[in-house]
């Protein structure tokens, strides 16, 4: 299960050189979800299968689309068709594609080997860590959650396109 | 299931994403790639927790990129709501258009 570990790497780095170079923010949007779902992968191989879910359903699922909205309502006008075109040629997928082909060959070959009778191996279960988050870290867990409530009043507060506003930034 | 790799190549991994964030942090001038590439970088640390997680089988690693990811999120609304209150006072996201401060 090593390799797994190493091709896993491989796809994470490349992916995310390719997401700090490319010009188009939606190129690199889809490379650095290549790069998340690579880094879940070595999570997983690492004995770590709860945040190899965190990382692939917040980081990669939500996180990720709140970028694709912002991208989506910023380029507003008439030029969007054109972009939209010319995102949906192949050079701009097939990139990605090759790499979460690489990582769908590595979880289908991670699925059939899994022999299940690995029992002294070091896998840290969603249970001990929910047994570890909401004893020793419970106020942790508090304050994360009064962290989430400021950013969603801040984002609340950033985002809220008043009417006046607008007529004071014309001037 | 479990790769026995060593603790100093994980680390290893950790530290080049962050490098390849901090580069993107220092390099670009779009303020959405400098929000991605601080991702990548907020993403990089909870590997490396993970990773050390995992050697010392304790659930602590986890744990701790529970809160980063947590971070990330508020992190992300937040400066998502900026990037549209720069987009709609400037009309564009180069992070030059803003480097005055005016009061």
């Amino acid at each position: 299960m090593d390799i797994a570990f190493y091709i896993c790497a491989a796809v994470a780095v490349i992916s995310t050189a390719m997401t700090i170079t490319s010009v188009n923010a939606v190129h690199a949007l889809l490379y650095f979800i290549v790069s998340l779902l690579a880094v879940g992968v070595i999570f997983f191989v690492l004995g770590a299968p709860f945040v190899a879910a965190l990382i692939i359903i917040i980081n990669a699922g939500a996180i990720m689309v709140l970028f694709v909205f912002v991208i989506m309502m910023l380029n507003l006008g008439p030029h969007t068709k054109e972009q939209e075109k010319s995102w949906l040629k192949p050079r701009t997928w097939i990139g990605p594609a090759i790499l979460t082909t690489i990582l769908l060959v590595e979880l289908i070959y991670t699925l059939t080997g899994y022999s299940g009778t690995s029992t002294e191996a070091a896998v840290v279960p969603a249970k001990q860590v929910g047994i570890s988050l909401f004893g020793p870290y419970l106020l942790a867990v508090e304050l994360a959650s009064i962290l989430l409530l400021a950013g969603l009043l801040g984002a609340y507060h950033l985002g809220r396109g008043s009417a006046d506003g607008e007529e004071v930034n014309k001037q | 299931m479990i790769a026995n790799i060593p603790l100093q190549y994980g680390l290893g991994l950790a530290v080049m994403l962050f490098g390849l964030g901090l580069i993107g942090v220092l390099v670009r001038r779009n303020i959405v790639f400098i929000l991605l590439s601080i991702e990548i970088m907020l993403n990089a640390c909870g590997l490396a927790f993970v990773v050390v997680g995992s050697h010392l089988n304790q659930p602590d690693g986890q744990v701790m990129y529970f809160f980063i990811l947590t971070m990330a999120a508020a992190e992300v609304a937040v400066g998502l709501g900026l990037v549209m209150q720069m987009y709609r006072k400037f009309n564009t996201l180069d992070t030059n258009a803003i480097n005055r401060m005016k009061g």
